[in-house]
């Protein structure tokens, strides 16, 4: 019993896809199932853990809520578009150096959340990033590690001492 | 012996031989903080995890739960599912009729229930389908006809229940005479208990009740299952012909490659279970779980591959969480603040099966002793079953529960003799090289510098009992084992084995059983693997939870796998090293030890003119020796326990100690509990990579904080709803702490440099989550004056302690050691 299906044409990572996917998909289930992008992940289903954040024209979006014809014609970034011709992200890269990811699972979605805060503040608080990371639940690290590495690459992209 | 050799600084590098212990210096890698192996691939969304992987033509299941806690099953009518399209196979408890449980001693369930449901999410069919979705579809049109039984939702109407015919015990009775709802019991005494507590000077009892919780892991638990049918025999004479992969979001691949065989009926050698990243576990995929034998079946039954993904809300059902535990604890001490005896009652709500239950009730009462010197102790402990969701083991499994309320009690006792609390630990510390009153042998003990470590941190002295009304500082410590001397199952084999091959690119690859659930041993054994054979980090590949390529380690459980399997690697790497130190030697005519090899380089100790690249050690050690590989094995030592039964029950290799301190506000009108700042002083022996230790301090006291504040793995009463239906089986209502609840956190390693573990390293993944609950409680009485006995230490409930408190005039800043009155 096949569900309906559409055709959506989605830009992610800088690549227009289109692809058929059944009506009631969410874009964490199109990119996920349907585009084979498995970096975004699902620990809910319903929007309590920030494990599917993407970015969705800048903004960090729950994927699992968004009815994937919500986001064609948008541009959707999700972690595997972080690295930049191979090279890392330095959220990516300092989040590695500095034991941010534990079991890794949030790590996605949490990298999202931060490259959206440091894009629109390049030099946050404790406190701004405790704020912006508060839809990401981390149940590995305590958080502390990942204020590190969100302050070391802040301060690496603009232009501080990476501290490595 | 190993006492004598403590005092003069030695460690066992192998069985009887002992050498000097290292100090910092003399390591390459060892002690330093490098990358984790994965952490590229995790921070590109490169990682792959079960859920991750798409199989060509693979179904999709989904299990059947029952609605009921308790219920017999009169009959289930599967044809409905069957015919509707895009099914391709239903299977029920009938389909798989063998018991298992984690405890050889103690299988009491099935992969789906055969005739009798024990709570509600109790599984009672699986579907394979074409989709997920036609699956969902599929279980709404099986049908069930049960038998509603009375259920017991707490383990006191459990205990007192005598069965009838309408009105059953959970399950047949585990012994002659018993009630069938009851585990295990255990009651120990160790000493003269009665005697000490009435010689006391001052008695303090209390009963405390620690609420269930969850692990809640971001990652759902996930399994696929692949039957690849043996080609030319026929299927109908032959079903067991054939092998079967099982992938799976397990912490425990050996025990699940075990019970898939015992139940499925299938030889183990037909069996292959791999395990993808693990996206957390925390205890929660310790066992195995319906949805890997309903996957395993469903693909024998449709020929095609099978993956179940649970929802949150199962994950929740599934369970295996902290036990709530009911205590009552009576202590004595001298007026000088020494212990004079222990007395313990607890009773353990089980929920609907064993699980790891009959270790978790000993566990209740044996791992309490250390860090302190007792006297005389008795517990006395019950499991009971109840018509919920099954507890087991979470992340200081069994031992969080009865330390919560043994810190507290120090804390009274140590008010009620007008000692500072430091000072009364430090009073009643166990010391090393000996024995607790339980017979544990305990090596390493760097309590008393764990102690001192937060006291100085947090600035004890000057701020206990002298911060204003409303704030407060607390203490706590705590012990826990760096794995267990016996396995689950009685075997005589290693506990951890590694192997590892070494090529003539230079490379060095590490085959390791271990279960990497985010801890980091695919890193340990890497760094092990490096700093033993001289190669830089980045020419170690690390293969790893694949039952078919690597020897077995028995799981990521007890804090076992970085003093087990990093023995078992330094094991291997040692015979590897020393067969190219010996080529080496021959080809420049000097003496083994005068190699060294490290940055990629075999050098002469002395002679600086001898030198050659790494990869040409290697191939000289190949020509000489053949292709170059060894395996390495770490098994425990079986000659230190208590010989009393349940002796061998918490002994370990190695302890760890930890000590917290904890700052609170607390609004005296609100009940609301802001934890400002925890201090986490944890003695891991030697931090292999300091990095991943204080991210297992921080982690432990973060998960620590949330039980004492916000958790709750609680069902509805009839009174409130459905009876024993789950009251919040969602993360945001479940409530798990988010980066604007969790306080600041400060780990301070303390290194004790045990004479066992890996370089001296021992657990750090679960000991230092202990005393984040009973430091916050005590905390919260320097604060108000109240003491807060049950958890969470919620607004509702430290509200109602504060209202008794105004009631009784005590809601005040207590008195500071040496100002009361005696």
């Amino acid at each position: 019993m096949p569900a309906e299906t559409r055709v959506a044409r989605l830009v992610v990572n800088g690549d227009t896809r289109e692809v058929g996917v059944p009506e009631h998909f969410t874009l964490l289930e199109a990119l996920r199932y349907v585009l084979g992008l498995t970096g975004s992940k699902q620990g809910c289903d319903k929007g309590d853990c920030g494990a599917c954040t993407v970015l969705v024209d800048g903004q960090p979006i729950l994927a699992c809520l968004t009815p994937v014809w919500e986001a064609e014609g948008k541009e959707i970034l999700t972690v595997e578009g972080l690295a930049r011709d191979g090279v890392p992200h330095p959220l990516q890269d300092h989040f590695d150096r500095l034991g941010a990811a534990q079991c890794g699972f949030c790590t996605p979605g949490i990298l999202c959340s931060a490259a959206a805060l440091l894009a629109d503040s390049p030099a946050p608080s404790r406190e701004e990033i405790r704020e912006a990371l508060s839809g990401n639940l981390c149940r590995c690290t305590g958080y502390a590690k990942i204020y590190d590495a969100v302050e070391a690459a802040a301060s690496e992209l603009a232009g501080g001492a990476d501290g490595a | 012996m190993w006492g004598l050799s403590w005092e003069l600084g030695l460690v066992r590098v192998a069985a009887g031989v002992w050498t000097m212990a290292k100090s910092k210096s003399d390591f390459n890698l060892i002690g330093k903080s490098h990358r984790k192996v994965e952490g590229r691939a995790k921070s590109t969304g490169q990682a792959v995890y079960t859920d991750d992987i798409t199989l060509p033509g693979m179904l999709h299941g989904k299990i059947l739960r029952s609605p009921h806690p308790h219920a017999n099953i009169r009959s289930i009518d599967t044809s409905r599912a069957e015919a509707l399209e895009g099914v391709r196979a239903v299977i029920t408890g009938r389909d798989m009729p063998v018991q298992y449980g984690i405890i050889p001693w103690t299988p009491d369930e099935y992969p789906l229930c055969v005739d009798r449901v024990r709570y509600i999410g109790d599984g009672v069919a699986a579907v394979a389908a074409v989709d997920e979705d036609t699956a969902i579809r599929a279980l709404e049109l099986i049908e069930v006809d049960y038998e509603v039984l009375p259920a017991f939702l707490s383990p006191q109407e459990a205990l007192e229940h005598e069965a009838s015919d309408d009105a059953p015990y959970i399950h047949p009775a585990r012994k002659e005479g018993w009630n069938g709802n009851i585990t295990k019991k255990v009651l120990l005494e160790f000493g003269e208990v009665d005697e000490g507590i009435g010689s006391a000077d001052v008695v303090v009892e209390d009963d405390y009740f620690f609420e269930g919780t969850s692990h809640t892991a971001i990652e759902p638990h996930c399994a696929i299952g692949r039957w690849e049918a043996d080609a030319g025999v026929d299927p109908a004479s032959d079903p067991a012909a054939g092998h079967l992969t099982v992938w799976s979001a397990t912490q425990v691949p050996h025990y699940l490659h075990r019970e898939l065989a015992r139940v499925l009926d299938l030889d183990q050698a037909r069996i292959r279970v791999l395990q993808p990243l693990v996206g957390g576990a925390f205890g929660g995929k310790s066992e195995p779980f319906d949805l890997e034998f309903c996957v395993a079946k469903l693909s024998m039954a449709t020929g095609r591959p099978v993956k179940i993904l649970y929802t949150r809300e199962e994950v929740f059902y599934a369970h295996r969480g902290r036990h709530p535990f009911h205590m009552t604890y009576r202590t004595g001490a001298n007026r000088d603040g020494k212990l004079t005896g222990v007395d313990a009652r607890i009773l353990l709500d089980g929920g609907a099966y064993a699980s790891f239950g009959l270790v978790t009730t000993y566990y209740s009462g044996q791992l309490l002793p250390a860090p302190y010197d007792l006297p005389a102790y008795r517990f006395d402990s019950t499991r009971l079953y109840t018509n919920k969701p099954a507890c087991g083991p979470k992340r200081g499994h069994g031992s969080v529960q009865p330390r919560f309320a043994f810190e507290v009690q120090l804390d009274k006792l140590a008010e009620a003799v007008d000692l500072d609390p430091f000072e009364f630990r430090r009073r009643n510390f166990l010391g090393s090289n000996t024995r607790t009153v339980n017979e544990l042998r305990v090596t390493s003990n760097g309590f008393l510098e764990c102690l001192e470590s937060v006291e100085r941190a947090s600035d004890w002295a000057k701020r206990f009992r002298k911060l204003p009304f409303g704030r407060g500082l607390g203490v706590a410590g705590s012990c826990y084992i760096s794995g267990t001397n016996y396995p689950i199952y009685p075997n005589e084999m290693p506990q951890s084995a590694v192997q590892i091959q070494i090529d003539r690119s230079g490379r060095v690859a590490v085959f390791s059983g271990a279960s990497e659930i985010g801890q980091g041993c695919d890193s340990a054994v890497a760094y092990i693997a490096a700093e033993e054979l001289g190669v830089p980090l980045e020419h170690v590949r690390v293969y790893r939870g694949d039952t078919d390529f690597t020897p077995v380690d028995l799981g990521a459980y007890s804090s076992r796998v970085t003093f087990m399997l990093g023995n078992a690697c330094i094991d291997a790497a040692s015979r590897l090293r020393g067969k190219v130190q010996e080529a080496v030697a021959a080809e420049w005519g000097c003496a083994a030890d005068d190699v060294v090899l490290a940055h990629g380089m075999a050098t002469h100790a002395t002679a600086s003119d001898q030198a050659m690249p790494i990869r040409e050690a290697f191939h000289l050690a190949e020509a000489r020796f053949g292709a170059l590989g060894a395996t390495g094995s770490y098994n425990t030592p079986k000659d230190v326990h208590g010989e009393y039964r349940g002796g061998t029950i918490g002994a370990s290799p190695a302890y760890s100690f930890t000590a917290h301190v904890a700052e609170v506000d607390v609004d005296p009108d609100t009940g609301f509990v802001e934890v400002r700042k925890i201090w986490v002083a944890h003695d891991c022996g030697r931090a292999l990579n300091p990095v991943l230790v204080e991210g297992q301090m921080e982690g432990s006291a973060y998960m620590g904080f949330g039980e004492a504040l916000m958790e709750e793995q609680i069902f509805k009463d009839a009174d409130h709803g459905r009876a024993g239906l789950h009251n919040a089986p969602s993360l945001l209502d479940y409530r798990i702490p988010t980066s604007l609840d969790t306080p600041e956190l400060e780990a301070l390693i303390v290194e004790s440099i045990d004479p066992e573990g890996p370089y001296g390293a021992k657990e750090a993944g679960e000991g230092p989550l202990h005393p984040s609950i009973p430091a916050i409680a005590n905390a919260i009485y320097d604060a108000i004056g109240v003491r807060m006995n049950r958890l969470p230490f919620s607004p509702p409930n430290v509200w109602r302690e504060i209202e008794r408190a105004r009631e009784a005039g005590s809601l005040r800043k207590p008195a500071a050691p040496g100002e009361s009155a005696r």
